[in-house]
C-alpha cells in the first residue's frame, strides 16, 4: 500500500475520533468540553494536509480528478473552514454535526478505487489546482452555511411551538446561527464566482469554448443563480432567518447534485470525475 | 468517631415548625456553646436558613448524640420534644455524609440549583470555626462539602436555566437576539411582573425604554424610572418598528396589537425579529401574531411552560451531580477510615506488647536460674511470636485502609481486644487543599 493511502486512513481513524469526541461534548453540553473535538479536529486536519501533499508527490499532480481524490479534498477544506469558524463561535452541536459529514466524505472516498491513476492528458494544466480549489472551498463554506441553516430551522420551530427538546439547550441563538449563514454566503459566494469564471477560462484554453452546457456547467450556473438570488435578497430586501435557512438548504441540495449527481448520472464533459476506472 | 446529623427542613416541617427552632445569626454563641457542652458532642455547626434548621455532629457515641442534640432542640427553644421530635430527621455516617453534600450542592433545596445555601452553609460554619466548635472531623467534612459543591456547579449545568418568569423572558430574548445588548424594549401599560421583566432587561444590557400607558403622566413617571422615553398610548404602533422586545399587559379586554400592525412594522425593520411578552390576562396581543416569520410571542403560560421545562432541564442535571457526590463520599471516607487506622494499629500493638511484657516478669520472677543468655533468648523468641501474630491483621488492616472498607476491621478489632483510642488530635493541616 502506498504511503498516501496509509495517510489516508491514518486521517480516517482520526476524524472518527474527533467526530466521537465532539459527540460527546455535545451530549454533555459542558463549558471548556469542546477543547477536545477541536485538538483531535486540528491534529486531523493536519495529517489530512500531509496525506494531500503526499498523494500530490506521488502522482505529480493535484490529487483532484477522480472522486475519491475529490472527496478527499472536499472534506479537508470543509475541515479547514469549520476550524476558523469554531475557532470564534465555540458550538459542539454544529462541530459534532459538521465533523460527521467530514467522516461520511472520507468513508465514501475510501470505499472509492485509491490508487493513483496516470492522469488524464486534458487535466494538465496549471487552471486544475486553481478551478478545483475554488470550488471546493466555495462548497465546503456552503456546507457550512447548511449545518448552521438546519438547526436555525430547528430550533426556530422549537421557539414557535414553545416545545424545548434536549437540543435546544445546546444550540446557539438565532441571531448567531443565521449571522454563519450570512457569513458563510458573502465568502462562499465569490468563491463560487470565481470557481466558475476560472473554470471557463479554463475551457477556452483547452477546448476552444468558454462554455459549452455541459451538464456539470448547467447545473453550477442554476446553484450560482439561486446564491445570487439569496445574497441578493439577505442584501436588499432583508431577507434573514427562516426563509435565508430555506434557501441555504435547498441550494446545499443543488450544490450536491452539481457536484455528485452529475458525476453519477448525467456524463459529459466533466466526466473524468466519475468512480474512477 | 462519626458524624451524624438531626435537623429538619421545608421537606418534613410547615413554615410554622420551622421559625420556632431557627436559631438567629446575630446570636450563635449561646446555642454552639451549649451544644459543645453536651457530653456525647465532639465537635457542631449549626445550620439555619428560612427553609432548613440542621445540627452537622461529630462524637463516639453516636445514638446518645442525637438524644442529646434533639432535647437541645427542644429545650433551647422551649418547644415541646414530642412536637419538634416528629419533624426530626436523623443520619448518620454514609447517609449523613450524603445529606451535607447534598444540601450544600443545593440538590436538596426547594428549587434545585439556586445559588444561595453554598453561601449559608459557609456562613454557619464561619460561626462554628468563630466559636470554636469545630475540630479536625467537622472542618475537614465542610470543607470537602464546599469543594464538592463547587465541582456540582462547575461541572453540571445545574444552575444553568432560569426558573422564573422574568428570567425566562431574559433567556428566550437572548436565544432569539444572542444578546441583548442595544436592543430596545416597549413598556405597554403597567404591572409588576411587567416593570420586574424590564428591570432584567435593562441589568442585562438592554439600552433603551419605550414606556407607553393609557394614563400618561403613569407612562411618564414609569419612563423616568427606566431613564426611557413616554409615548402616547394613541399612537404607540407608530413606534412598533422601533422595538425588538415588547412586554404588554394593560387592562384592555380586546387585542391591543395585531398581526397586520405586526407585519407592517416587521417591514420597515427590514424583517429585523420582534420579541412579543404577553403578561396581561385576558391577553393583549392576536396570538396569531406567531405565525409571523422572524416574530416570537410568549403569553404567561408559555413562559411558564419553559420555566418548567427550565425546572426538568436542572433535574437531569442534578442526576449527574448525584454521582460526583457518590464518588466524592467515598473519597471522604477514606480518610474518616483512615483517621482511625493507625490508632488502631498502635493501641493493639501496645496491648499486646504489654501483656508480653507482664508475662515475661512474671516467668523471670519464678525461674531465677536462668542465665542472661536464657533470659535474652526468651524476651527475642516472645517479641518475634507476637510480630508473627500481628503481622497479617496489620497488613490486612492497612490493604483495607486502602480500600475504603476499614471500618468494620477497626471496629471488630476495637471490640474483640477492648482497645481505647480517640480520634488523632493532629494539627489541621491540608484542609485548604480542596
Amino acid at each position: 500500500m502506498s504511503l498516501n493511502i496509509v495517510l489516508f486512513k491514518l486521517t480516517l481513524g482520526l476524524y472518527a475520533v474527533t467526530t466521537g469526541l465532539y459527540l460527546f461534548s455535545a451530549v454533555a453540553n459542558r463549558e471548556g468540553s469542546d477543547r477536545w473535538g477541536r485538538m483531535a479536529l486540528l491534529v486531523a486536519f493536519a495529517m489530512h494536509t500531509v496525506t494531500l501533499v503526499a498523494r500530490y508527490v506521488e502522482a505529480g499532480y493535484t490529487p483532484v480528478t477522480n472522486l475519491h481524490e475529490s472527496l478527499s479534498f472536499f472534506a479537508w477544506a470543509l475541515a479547514g473552514t469549520f476550524l476558523v469558524i469554531d475557532w470564534r463561535l465555540r458550538m459542539s452541536v454544529l462541530a459534532a454535526t459538521t465533523s460527521t459529514l467530514i467522516l461520511v466524505m472520507m468513508l465514501f472516498g475510501s470505499l472509492l478505487p485509491m490508487h493513483v491513476q496516470e492522469l488524464n492528458p486534458a487535466l494538465d494544466s496549471l487552471w486544475l489546482p486553481v478551478h478545483i480549489s475554488l470550488a471546493f472551498l466555495g462548497n465546503a463554506v456552503f456546507t457550512v452555511a447548511f449545518v448552521a441553516a438546519v438547526f436555525y430551522l430547528l430550533q426556530e420551530r422549537m421557539l414557535k411551538s414553545k416545545k424545548f427538546s434536549a437540543l435546544y439547550y445546546r444550540l446557539p441563538s438565532l441571531e448567531t446561527l443565521d449571522m454563519i449563514n450570512y457569513r458563510c454566503l458573502t465568502f462562499g459566494f465569490p468563491l463560487m464566482t470565481m470557481g466558475i469564471i476560472s473554470g471557463a477560462v479554463w475551457a477556452e484554453s483547452a477546448w476552444g469554448t468558454y462554455w459549452s452546457w455541459d451538464p456539470k456547467e448547467a447545473w453550477a450556473l442554476i446553484t450560482w443563480f439561486f446564491y445570487a438570488a439569496l445574497l441578493h435578497g439577505r442584501m436588499t430586501t432583508g431577507w434573514r432567518g427562516r426563509r435565508a435557512a430555506i434557501f441555504a438548504i435547498i441550494g446545499f441540495a443543488l450544490l450536491l447534485f452539481t457536484f455528485l449527481g452529475v458525476n453519477l448520472l448525467l456524463p459529459g464533459l466533466h466526466s473524468y470525475t466519475s468512480m474512477g476506472s | 468517631m462519626d458524624i451524624f446529623v438531626v435537623g429538619l427542613s421545608h421537606k418534613t416541617a410547615p413554615v410554622a415548625v420551622r421559625e420556632k427552632v431557627a436559631f438567629p445569626p446575630e446570636n450563635m454563641q449561646p446555642p454552639l456553646q451549649q451544644v459543645l457542652a453536651l457530653p456525647d458532642i465532639a465537635e457542631a455547626v449549626i445550620v439555619s436558613t428560612c427553609n432548613r434548621v440542621e445540627l452537622y455532629a461529630a462524637g463516639q457515641n453516636v445514638e446518645a448524640g442525637v438524644q442529646q442534640l434533639k432535647h437541645f432542640m427542644a429545650d433551647y427553644h422551649q418547644v415541646p420534644f414530642e412536637t419538634l421530635d416528629k419533624h426530626l430527621y436523623v443520619m448518620q455516617g454514609e447517609e449523613a455524609i450524603r445529606h451535607v453534600f447534598r444540601v450544600t450542592a443545593s440538590l436538596d433545596s426547594m428549587v434545585i440549583g439556586e445559588p444561595q445555601i453554598l453561601g449559608q452553609i459557609k456562613t454557619a460554619y464561619g460561626y462554628a470555626a468563630e466559636h470554636k466548635s469545630v475540630g479536625l472531623i467537622l472542618n475537614r467534612f465542610l470543607h470537602k462539602a464546599f469543594s464538592v459543591a463547587k465541582r456540582v456547579r462547575t461541572e453540571t449545568n445545574i444552575a444553568g436555566n432560569a426558573v422564573s418568569v422574568s428570567f425566562a423572558a431574559v433567556e428566550l430574548a437572548r436565544k432569539i437576539f444572542g444578546s441583548i445588548e442595544g436592543k430596545t424594549v416597549m413598556l405597554v401599560g403597567a404591572g409588576e411582573m411587567c416593570e420586574l421583566a424590564a428591570k432584567h432587561f435593562i441589568n442585562n444590557g438592554v439600552d433603551r425604554v419605550l414606556v407607553t400607558n393609557r394614563t400618561f403622566a403613569r407612562a411618564e413617571k414609569l419612563a423616568e424610572e427606566f431613564s426611557g422615553q413616554a409615548v402616547l398610548f394613541d399612537n404607540f404602533h407608530e413606534h412598533l418598528h422601533q422595538v425588538d422586545i415588547l412586554l404588554s399587559s394593560t387592562g384592555a379586554t380586546n387585542f391591543i396589537i395585531d398581526p397586520d400592525q405586526v407585519s407592517g412594522a416587521l417591514r420597515l425593520r427590514k424583517q429585523r425579529p420582534m420579541f412579543f411578552i404577553d403578561i396581561a390576562v385576558p391577553r393583549d396581543i392576536d396570538p396569531r401574531v406567531n405565525d409571523i416569520n422572524n416574530v416570537y410571542l410568549y403569553d404567561v403560560d408559555d413562559l411558564q411552560g419553559v420555566v418548567n421545562a427550565n425546572l426538568k432541564e436542572r433535574h437531569k442535571e442534578a442526576e449527574q451531580a448525584e454521582e460526583i457526590i457518590e464518588y466524592e463520599i467515598g473519597q471522604f471516607q477514606l480518610w474518616m477510615a483512615g483517621l482511625e487506622v493507625v490508632p488502631t494499629i498502635v493501641a493493639l500493638r501496645q496491648q499486646i506488647d504489654g501483656l508480653r511484657q507482664n508475662e515475661l516478669d512474671k516467668t523471670f520472677a519464678n525461674l531465677k536460674h536462668l542465665s542472661d543468655k536464657d533470659r535474652k533468648a526468651i524476651t527475642a523468641m516472645s517479641s518475634a511470636l507476637i510480630n508473627k501474630i500481628l503481622h497479617p491483621p496489620t497488613r490486612v488492616l492497612k490493604q483495607a485502609q486502602q480500600d475504603a472498607n476499614a471500618q468494620q476491621y477497626v471496629d471488630a478489632l476495637q471490640t474483640l481486644f477492648d482497645l481505647e483510642i480517640s480520634a488523632p488530635q493532629g494539627k489541621l493541616k491540608n484542609l485548604d487543599n480542596d
